[in-house]
């Protein structure tokens, strides 16, 4: 920390991001540098942590984050002498750079030239190849329209990958293996381009089958110094979007790695770059690197460099802004032990392995308890996650002075993260970091597809587990009978009724039915299941929305999501969340007696999967459509969705329009 | 008379010896002569009492018959005696009249074959998590569960001792309606349940579960108890069915549309919630049991509790939006304040603009009344005043600690709702929260407008603390409408609502004259109520003697 050189003319810092408050308030107080934010009035949580605050406006983030007026206002209104733009939002955007610079307000990242050179794709690969940095073969070219994208995939040969040239990240990259293929890919990223970035040009080239997505963290300043901070391996995406993160990577060899660290650097030097910047590159199997981009930005995974490295890149970043020369050399930077990322997503990891969701954070409890571990996040119990954002909840990071200690600190920091009011991708998440092939470093950007062809299903139970977790349901559901038995000082309870010491039970999983005996001594549950003999331990507290349990020895944290009054017990258990009903014996036995109730036949009807918008209807009532045919888009969080009819029929009835907002199971189009 | 009940129950005991012997299906009148002919049979039929025991009561048991009982089962319901056993804790019931038999001797009703044990009811207490309650069950499988002098008797004596020992009464209806054969002695047997149920009503809590057919008279016992609930799909209830109502309106609706579940739910508020089936609504009402107490003179049950008085709820600090138009959902709140997020709401789809039901705060039981902006703006009218005013008298009848979250922009305007008296109902609503006299805590959470304002129990109708939350607004009227009052035809509207915002769309104006007793932080909410409750726990407050209060019905 070098607090004590920064000067009075740094003093006042405006972040324009969220997830990062804490961190950037820790930043800027260890810099003596107030630290003001902007926000919108619908999420107010990092304005809590910091000095001041000023609204940009509401959500969408065209009017808000995104709104460079409202933003230099702000600047203006606080006094900021430099703006820090997080990651995101204004954060690669030349222009915002630039009208800043006029109005004397320092922009906490790389002068204007880097930032246009590295954001167009064509020509940062141009200045790639000039650098001798290894580029993707194949590369070149600005697509007009459709005719020109098949043209130029023709040239480069199939598989090729269009996106938009603005972009950073997957959005708006899509992969054509044909033509029809390249023309659907080149209709949706420019559209995606133009809703996301304003700017609808596009760019294809030839696509890396199964390759890593590794990246070089570079830090360099204003005075020509330039220095690589080892890696970071982002292969598990989807949708071309990170979810899990580590630094280093377990593929890399040393020699790799320099020869890569080098060629980043090499690329920074290029472009006269100063500040924080990542090189993004492609790996294949045989080691081979190829450039991707460069985000000249500060990434979201950016944490992870800094636990294994221990520099604080925002301050670095900040430092760099007024002009100090940097503080370490190559040499200095070192790899201490092992730190992964996970993004917790607000989304659905059942629909292609995440779609968007909302609502009100009705409990919100962060794992911070646990050592070693970060989360970075900007919300808190009570808010509300909305369509207008990136659904991300937190960036959950764990360090461990191994790998195999860090992953088992992320699986500790999963189980205890309490998120209610929103779907989220925590089970995804669990399963990845378990998951045999990626414990053992064997992946790709593939690694989804390929474990979970059919999609992703939740953890599958093995029968130890299932034992385990229909015991641990038991025992629940007898501690909650127990209690609803104690009354405080009532005179009026019968004095000849004795406590239930054996409870004959049925539950059931998943349509499986199991008869249960239990009985209780003390905290502890012996329960007789199938003729397996399960000891489940704990001290209860029904209140808490975690639950440590100890069955046959083992020590594991349940959540419970909820129990109702006829024996229905969700749990959360290993990530993924089971339904399972207890009943007595008796009330089981009678339970065959009951109607079934017909749920709705959802074939004909097309419901929304998720809140977002209407973009376009490509029926109206009375087509006939073909099963998988198109019938509308649903733009959410910015990313479009083709909503396909799910058999041949013809439309009976349109219930959305072009422009309407739509929530999470409205009715979109009947089918006959 | 008693020597005649004598010879009377003295032939029906011969009757019973001698179907041991005969077919029991085909017996002749047994004459004391008989008896004294062959002295014997005195000790003879002592031996053979223990067997008719034994026989009677396994002929209770079975009901209407395994055929009945098979039928019940395929229409998607338990037997009367199922449900007992499944709504009390195992092996607490205590049964009354198992050996009741219907009194009738017309129509051939006299005959043995259409005697079963019982009658078409099984009565009698047991316990629910220990606590004493009184349980009728109509058994279907015996005509039809219908009505008759006896079955009536049998519910009259389980409700008499519950009054005199302060215990609940639980009705599990599933009854065809009254016995036509009895006549007016099956009349008779439902005004002796009226009166019961009336009586009863303050004295105890009432408790219907209907689980089958309730029709024509017989659907005033379940509206004069406290709490009436369906199940879904299998119970109805209505004055006259479809036939009668297609022949004397012409009006084409099936029973489910006359009369099930969703109707009474959601339209007509005759009924407080619907349950999925038998089983799921028996374990509810178990769980529903435990937040009421045993009687007028008990207090409120406080069950053991883990959720801590002092949490701090942060997620409250921004539940109510910066914008005065935008809705919220005040169940978050509701959800937020109680013990483990736990709330049994009552009448969940009628009248959604006020919410109302039961929590526990620190174990202790108590009622919750809300507006609710996300629905009408969370304004009152006819329906959701009558609905929170019953509520509110229930709680006060029975020692309930009434919270009240406030968020109203006033009465429903229009004709529909003068004409309809929205002046009478909505009185009902003020009548209920200034007569009560228990615990009541209130939470003003955003607008608090004219009338509307006085009635949401405040500090004027004897509430004993009132918090307003920073973004409370009291006043007569929101901004807009006050300014087009006061400021009529003056040309600087928006600078008036301005000052107006500024001097009224605040807790001040309310805080500054005592009528809110605080201005707390939403995140602290709990907590206050938490502590108010044990404080207010031994309050004591009567009102002036009279025969009774006479609420603008």
């Amino acid at each position: 920390m070098a607090s004590h050189r920064v000067t009075p003319a740094l003093q006042r810092v405006l972040f324009t991001w969220q997830h990062v408050a804490w961190k950037s308030r820790c930043c800027a107080v260890a810099s003596h540098a107030k630290y003001s934010t902007v926000y919108d009035p619908a999420e107010k949580v990092h304005v809590k942590m910091a000095d001041e605050a000023v609204c940009v406006g509401p959500a969408p983030t065209n009017k808000s984050y995104l709104n460079m007026d409202a933003i230099l206002e702000a600047a203006r209104q606080t006094g900021a002498q430099a703006v820090h733009p997080g990651y995101g939002f204004l954060s690669e955007n030349k222009e915002f750079a630039r009208r800043l610079a006029a109005h004397g307000v320092t922009f906490i990242g790389p002068d204007t030239h880097a930032i246009q050179a590295m954001g167009d794709k064509i020509e940062s690969k141009l200045i790639a190849k000039k650098a001798k940095v290894n580029t993707i073969p194949g590369f070149d070219g600005v697509v007009k329209d459709a005719e020109e994208a098949v043209r130029i995939a023709g040239e480069i040969g199939y598989p090729v990958m269009i996106k938009a040239s603005a972009g950073g990240g997957g959005k708006g990259m899509r992969i054509a293996w044909n033509d029809e293929e390249t023309r659907e890919g080149f209709r949706f990223s420019s559209q995606e381009a133009a809703s996301s970035f304003g700017d609808d040009r596009l760019l294809i080239e030839k696509f890396i089958d199964n390759p890593r997505h590794i990246e070089i963290q570079v830090l360099a300043d204003k005075h020509g110094n330039a220095l690589w901070l080892n890696e970071r391996e982002c292969s598990i995406q989807r949708r071309n979007q990170k979810v899990v993160e580590e630094a280093p990577s377990t593929f890399l060899d040393p020699e790799t790695r320099c020869a890569m660290g080098e060629q980043a650097v090499s690329l920074a030097k290029a472009v006269q770059y100063s500040s924080a910047g990542t090189v993004e590159f492609l790996v294949d199997s045989k080691k081979n690197f190829y450039f991707l981009e460069m985000n000249t930005r500060l990434q979201v995974e950016h944490p992870i460099t800094e636990c294994i490295t221990g520099l604080d890149l925002v301050q670095q970043m900040i430092r760099v802004a007024k002009g100090y020369p940097l503080q370490h050399r190559q040499a200095d930077i070192p790899i201490n032990g092992w730190a992964i990322e996970s993004r917790v997503y607000a989304e659905d990891p059942y629909k292609s392995f995440g779609l968007p969701s909302i609502g009100r954070l009705s409990q919100y409890q962060e794992p911070v308890n646990i050592p070693a571990v970060r989360v970075d996040s900007g919300i808190q119990e009570g808010s509300d996650i909305s369509i207008y954002y990136d659904p991300m909840i937190s960036k959950l990071v764990t360090y461990g002075s191994t790998r195999a200690e860090a992953l088992q600190r992320m699986e500790e920091a999963l189980d205890n993260y309490v998120i209610r009011g929103v779907t989220h991708n925590i089970p995804l998440l669990r399963e990845i970091i378990t998951h045999p092939r990626f414990v053992s470093g064997d992946i790709s950007t593939k690694f989804l597809q390929e474990v979970y062809p059919e999609g992703f299903k939740g953890h599958q139970l093995s029968d130890s587990e299932r034992w385990e977790l229909l015991a641990t349901a038991v025992a629940l559901f007898v501690a909650a009978q127990l209690r609803s038995q104690r009354f405080l000082g009532n005179l009026r309870v019968s004095s000849s009724q004795q406590e239930q010491r054996r409870w004959e039970l049925s539950v059931e999983l998943e349509k499986g039915v199991h008869a249960v005996t239990v009985s209780r001594s003390g905290s502890t549950y012996a329960v007789d299941l199938d003729g397996k003999r399960v000891d489940v331990s704990s001290e209860w507290n029904l209140a808490s929305a975690l639950l440590p349990v100890t069955v046959n020895g083992t020590q594991r944290t349940v959540q419970c999501l909820s129990r109702s009054a006829s024996g229905e017990i969700d749990l959360q258990y290993l990530g993924t969340s089971y339904k399972l009903r207890v009943l007595s014996k008796l009330a089981a036995a009678l339970n065959k007696h009951m109607p079934e109730k017909v749920p709705e036949d959802t074939s004909s009807i097309l419901r929304s999967p998720m809140p977002g918008s209407v973009v376009a209807v490509s029926v109206k009532a009375g087509d006939t459509v073909a099963e998988g045919q198109e019938i509308c888009v649903i733009e959410a969080m910015k990313m479009q969705n083709s909503m396909t009819a799910a058999k041949t029929a013809k439309v009976k009835s349109v219930h959305c329009n072009a422009g309407d907002t739509v929530g999470e199971g409205d009715l979109l189009v009947e089918l006959e | 008379m008693a020597a005649l009940k004598v010879v009377r129950s003295g032939s029906r005991l011969l009757n019973g010896f001698q179907s041991l012997l005969n077919n029991p299906r085909k017996v002749t009148c047994g004459v004391a002569a008989t008896v004294t002919k062959h002295p014997r049979w005195y000790c003879v039929s002592h031996l053979s009492v223990q067997e008719r025991i034994e026989r009677k009561r396994k002929a209770a048991l079975s009901g209407g018959g395994q055929q009945r009982i098979e039928a019940q089962h395929r229409r998607g319901k338990l037997t009367a005696r199922e449900r007992v056993e499944l709504l009390l804790d195992p092996d607490s019931f205590v049964e009354y009249d198992m050996f009741v038999e219907h009194r009738c001797s017309d129509f051939g009703m006299e005959a043995d074959h259409n005697k079963y044990p019982g009658d078409s009811v099984v009565t009698g207490q047991g316990r629910i998590n220990g606590r004493l309650v009184y349980v009728f069950s109509q058994d279907f499988t015996v005509f039809g569960g219908s009505l008759s002098g006896a079955h009536a008797q049998k519910i009259c004596k389980i409700m008499d001792q519950a009054m005199m020992v302060g215990a609940p009464v639980i009705g599990l209806n599933d009854s065809g309606g009254a016995r036509i054969q009895e006549g007016v002695e099956s009349l008779a047997g439902y005004a002796d349940i009226f009166l019961r149920n009336v009586m009863a009503s303050g004295v105890i809590p009432q408790i219907s579960l209907i689980m089958g057919p309730c029709a024509g008279g017989a659907v005033y016992s379940p509206a004069l108890t406290d709490f009436t609930f369906m199940v879904k799909d299998t119970s109805y209830l209505f004055i006259t069915g479809p036939d009668v109502v297609k022949s004397v309106t012409n009006e084409d609706v099936t029973q489910e549309e006359l009369g099930g579940a969703k109707t009474h739910t959601a339209v007509s508020g005759v009924a407080h919630k619907a349950f999925e089936n038998d089983i799921d609504a028996l374990l509810n009402l178990r769980e529903f049991f435990n937040f009421l107490p045993l009687s007028n003179k008990d207090s409120a049950p406080i069950t053991e509790c883990h959720d801590p008085s002092d949490r701090l709820v942060p997620g409250l600090d921004t539940v109510v939006p910066l914008e005065t138009t935008k809705a919220y959902d005040m169940l978050d709140i509701i959800h937020g304040i109680a013990d483990e997020r736990e709330f049994f709401e009552i009448m969940p789809n009628y009248a959604k603009n006020i919410v109302v039901g039961f929590a526990r705060m620190n174990g202790r039981t108590v009622g919750i009344v809300g507006n609710q902006p996300k629905v009408a703006s969370g304004c009152l009218d006819i329906n959701s005043s009558v609905k929170g005013a019953r509520f509110v008298r229930f709680c006060d009848a029975f020692n309930i600690p009434i919270i009240t979250f406030v968020d109203v922009p006033g009465f429903l305007p229009g004709t529909a709702q003068e004409y309809g008296g929205i002046i009478r109902h909505g009185a009902k609503l003020l009548f209920a929260f200034a007569e009560a006299t228990v615990p009541k805590i209130t939470v003003i959470t955003r607008k608090a407008y004219g009338g509307a304002y006085d009635v949401m129990s405040s500090k004027h109708l004897r509430g004993d603390v009132n918090y307003a939350w920073p973004s409370a607004e009291v006043a007569v009227m929101g901004a807009k409408g006050a300014v087009q009052i006061i400021f009529r035809g003056k040309e600087n509207q928006a600078e008036a609502e301005a000052e107006y915002v500024e001097k009224f769309a605040n807790p001040f104006p309310a805080a500054v004259r005592g009528f809110v007793d605080d201005i707390i932080q939403p995140s602290m909410t709990r907590k206050r109520i938490c502590r108010d409750l044990e404080v207010l726990a031994s309050k004591k407050q009567a009102n002036p003697w009279k025969k009774h209060a006479n609420i603008p019905l």
